[in-house]
């Protein structure tokens, strides 16, 4: 097999060929006005659902059932919980952030246990551990928005060359977690157990292991998009994480990540992350309404996974 | 096709994956009432050729005939039904999640209506009863939870069962790979009795003294080709063995006196040291199917109720539920179990991974010819040698076998035994659960299992057919 087939044989190049082409479509009927702008504004809004989506592939490579629907919550809850500690204070960065990655690693360690300890399959235990995260959220917020202090919010928003900062760093971390699930240990139980977690175990690696970090993993990323995420937007609201739950496993879905396990694919959510903004900016450009645009949203979304199994199921 | 009295027949038939080509124009006929046995090294093209008749694959060229119809393109899984063309699968292909009745509902679409799981139970039952009597499987169990023996045993009846179609061809693809040695007689004594009421049968095996001792005519192919094709009381073992292509090892590899063991230190012992195995033992487990040997190997490698002192790999024989990494290509999968000495600061080395696979491809005589590709373009006897090569390429101390041999050739068999015989000299021990009794004799000691506890244990020396036997019907433990 050549390696053009071999790629063509991958999701991840299509969507970064779907993106362009609808970027395309977009500066057409525009005649290429503001080009470069959608560009950028697709790369700060993309790199949010790229941080969160990491996190979702991860879950859903260690096998067919595990999802993290507590992501919105954690998201919320590390905003809420970063803006009140660092209290609009350059001096409390730090503190904050550690404070918020914290209350993270807390919700993933308290999903593996559901999952592990009580049995719960993991889409009724994330989905339940969210609305305990994002009660305490608001228990916690009462609702205040507070601002970031400047030096997160210039972080947020900082762009070198018309490519935010963000995003160049959400490149960087897309590289080390490819990287992670090539070469190291972890990465390659991760897959071993998304295939099969009993042969995985019986080769010796340890498939509990595997998934504790994974949860863990899916809930600091939310953190990490929740950091951001308040310091883009002046603050943290109570509904911040609300668009990451469809976006983070769309995303997920579109960019070739078996929804049965055992395979990620770490470009394929840029690719898809840029296509989704994409789209929705395209027919925002086109005039359609918001009815439209989730209706076609969806299409795509089914569109893929039909298209996706087609080529590796049957047999 | 003018040839009418042939149930079924095969005309230069040609098949290719991408550039592997399994099959390059093959013709073969079977008569009504003949059993056709059909042997050949792992990667000759048997399974191939088996999923073309079943209509599971269709050929690249050639054409195929039935009832003197041809068929070149048509020749679909459908076509095979209507026709009473039956198929049971080196590889399983039983529903888990349903029972054995629902199962057997499954094959027959007439079975509707009220009622319907009574008949489908009652179908399933009376062919079971009929070929495998005393065989302790239940309408309603699930065949998830069956060992793989049952589950063997039920494809097998399931493939006997008639409802509107009468049967013309059964196809066995190695039926008795998972079976004992009592219940593997009982079948063959059914395919007798079978092709006496004028059923063809296709019987594909590795063990030679079942296609020798049941098939009228014998096939044996080589490299996608046939390459002898004679009456079975023309073969003996060995002219088949020759045919086949592979070196006779007649000579008996010689095997570490058992009068060490006293002296070997333990690696495995169970808590009331009934059962231990010493540091270079090759320690045999045998008795009737599914009697308690994997769930032995299961409570060592899980470290319950024994003392393990050395690293463990293990050998799956269920290599699609223990063993096989489907997504994964040949190294990755060769490679798993070994990651410890392939890293370095937590980094896995991709040259030396890609090394380790292309050593292992050598000395296995693995059949690819790039360790890169998929693990699922192997057959399946290459599949398991890529098991072996990822527990015996590790740095374990102990290497449990859950009757590893299912499907490998003859030739390969040997080679594994030449090797497994060296690395036991160099320290490392083997835990071996078999079916074949053969494969005892490689043992320095054997225990044999009854219900879930031993009932002998047998010093190399004093290992016969007739003791192991006798140990696997005891009703108390000796």
């Amino acid at each position: 097999m050549t390696r053009v087939t071999r790629l063509a044989r991958e999701a991840w190049p299509w969507t970064f060929l779907a993106a362009f082409a609808v970027w395309l479509a977009t500066i057409t009927y525009t005649g290429g006005q503001g080009s470069g702008a959608i560009l950028t504004a697709a790369l700060s809004f993309a790199t949010f659902s790229v941080i969160v989506g990491l996190g979702q592939m991860l879950v859903f490579t260690s096998g067919p059932g595990n999802v993290d629907l507590s992501i919105p919550a954690t998201i919320t809850l590390a905003g809420v919980v970063a803006m009140k500690v660092m209290d609009t204070d350059n001096a409390r960065l730090l503190i904050g952030i550690a404070a918020a990655l914290g209350a993270a690693f807390t919700v993933g360690l308290a999903n593996y246990a559901l999952i592990r300890v009580l049995r719960i399959p993991p889409i009724i235990a994330t989905l339940s551990s969210s609305f305990l995260v994002l009660s305490t959220a608001i228990s916690y917020g009462r609702g205040i928005r507070i601002k970031p202090p400047p030096l997160l919010a210039d972080f947020a928003t900082a762009r070198i060359m018309g490519v935010p900062l963000v995003a160049i760093f959400t490149v960087i971390l897309s590289i080390i977690l490819a990287q992670i699930l090539l070469r190291t240990v972890y990465g390659r139980s991760l897959l071993a157990t998304g295939q099969n977690a009993r042969a995985a175990w019986l080769s010796g690696l340890d498939p509990e292991r595997t998934r504790l970090i994974t949860y863990v993993a899916s809930a600091l990323l939310a953190g990490v998009a929740g950091l951001c995420l308040s310091g883009f937007s002046g603050g943290a609201a109570l509904n911040m994480g609300e668009e990451f739950l469809l976006a983070s496993i769309a995303v997920v879905v579109i960019g070739g990540t078996s929804v049965a396990g055992g395979k990620a694919s770490v470009p394929g959510i840029w690719g898809a992350a840029l296509f989704m903004y994409l789209l929705v900016s395209m027919l925002n450009t086109f005039g359609a309404s918001a009815g439209i645009r989730l209706i076609l949203t969806g299409v795509i979304i089914i569109a893929v996974i039909v298209a996706a199994t087609r080529d590796t199921g049957g047999r | 096709m003018s040839d009418h009295t042939s149930t079924i027949r095969l005309d230069g038939v040609e098949k290719s994956f991408g550039a592997v080509r399994a099959l390059a124009g093959v013709t073969l006929a079977i008569a009504p009432g003949e059993c056709l046995g059909l042997v050949g090294h792992n990667g000759a093209g048997k399974s191939t050729l088996m999923h073309l008749l079943a209509g599971t694959l269709s050929p690249s060229a050639g054409s195929i005939s039935i009832g003197g119809e041809t068929h070149s393109g048509g020749w679909t899984t459908a076509a095979a039904q209507t026709h009473g063309v039956r198929c049971v699968f080196q590889e399983l292909s039983l529903c888990p999640n349903l029972t054995v009745a629902e199962n057997a509902r499954v094959l027959h679409a007439s079975l509707r209506g009220i009622g319907w799981k009574a008949r489908a139970s009652a179908l399933i039952m009376e062919k079971l009863n009929q070929i495998f009597p005393k065989h302790g499987i239940h309408a309603d169990d699930e065949v998830a939870d069956l060992a793989i023996g049952k589950r063997q045993m039920v494809e097998i009846a399931r493939a006997f069962t008639v409802t509107e179609q009468p049967l013309s061809l059964v196809i066995l693809d190695e039926p008795t790979s998972s079976l004992d040695a009592i219940t593997a007689k009982q079948l063959l004594e059914h395919v007798k009795r079978e092709t006496a009421r004028g059923l063809s049968i296709i019987l594909i095996s590795h063990i030679l003294g079942e296609v020798l001792s049941t098939a009228h005519r014998i096939v044996v192919m080589k490299d996608a080709k046939v390459v002898a094709d004679k009456p079975g009381a023309k073969f003996s073992r060995d002219s088949l063995v020759e045919a086949m292509g592979s070196e006779h090892h007649t000579a008996k590899i010689a095997k570490a006196k058992a009068a060490q063991t006293a002296a070997r230190e333990m690696v495995i012992e169970t808590a009331g040291k009934s059962f231990h195995v010493g540091k270079g033992e090759i320690v045999g487990l045998a008795g009737l199917a599914a009697n308690g040997q994997t769930a032995m190997l299961m409570r060592i490698f899980s470290g319950r109720e024994c003392k393990v002192s050395a690293p463990i790999a293990f050998i799956a024989g269920d290599r699609q539920s223990d063993g096989i990494f489907n997504l994964w290509s040949i190294a990755r999968n060769a490679t798993v179990r070994s990651y410890g000495a392939l890293s370095k600061r937590g980094l896995i080395s991709l040259s030396k991974e890609a090394e380790l696979a292309e050593t292992w491809k050598e000395k296995l005589a693995i059949r690819t010819p790039d360790m890169e590709n998929a693990i699922l373009t192997l057959s399946g006897g290459n599949q398991q040698k890529t098991l072996f090569a990822r527990a015996l390429s590790s740095d374990a101390g102990i290497i449990l076998m859950d009757d590893p041999m299912r499907g490998v050739d003859v030739g390969t068999k040997q080679e594994v035994y030449g090797l497994i015989h060296e690395q036991a000299a160099e320290g490392r021990s083997f835990v071996w659960y078999t079916t074949e009794f053969e494969e005892l004799t490689h043992c320095d000691r054997v225990y044999v299992f009854r219900n879930g506890a031993v009932t002998a244990e047998l010093l190399s020396d004093d290992l016969t057919e007739q003791r192991v036997l006798q140990a696997s019907f005891a009703e108390k433990a000796a």
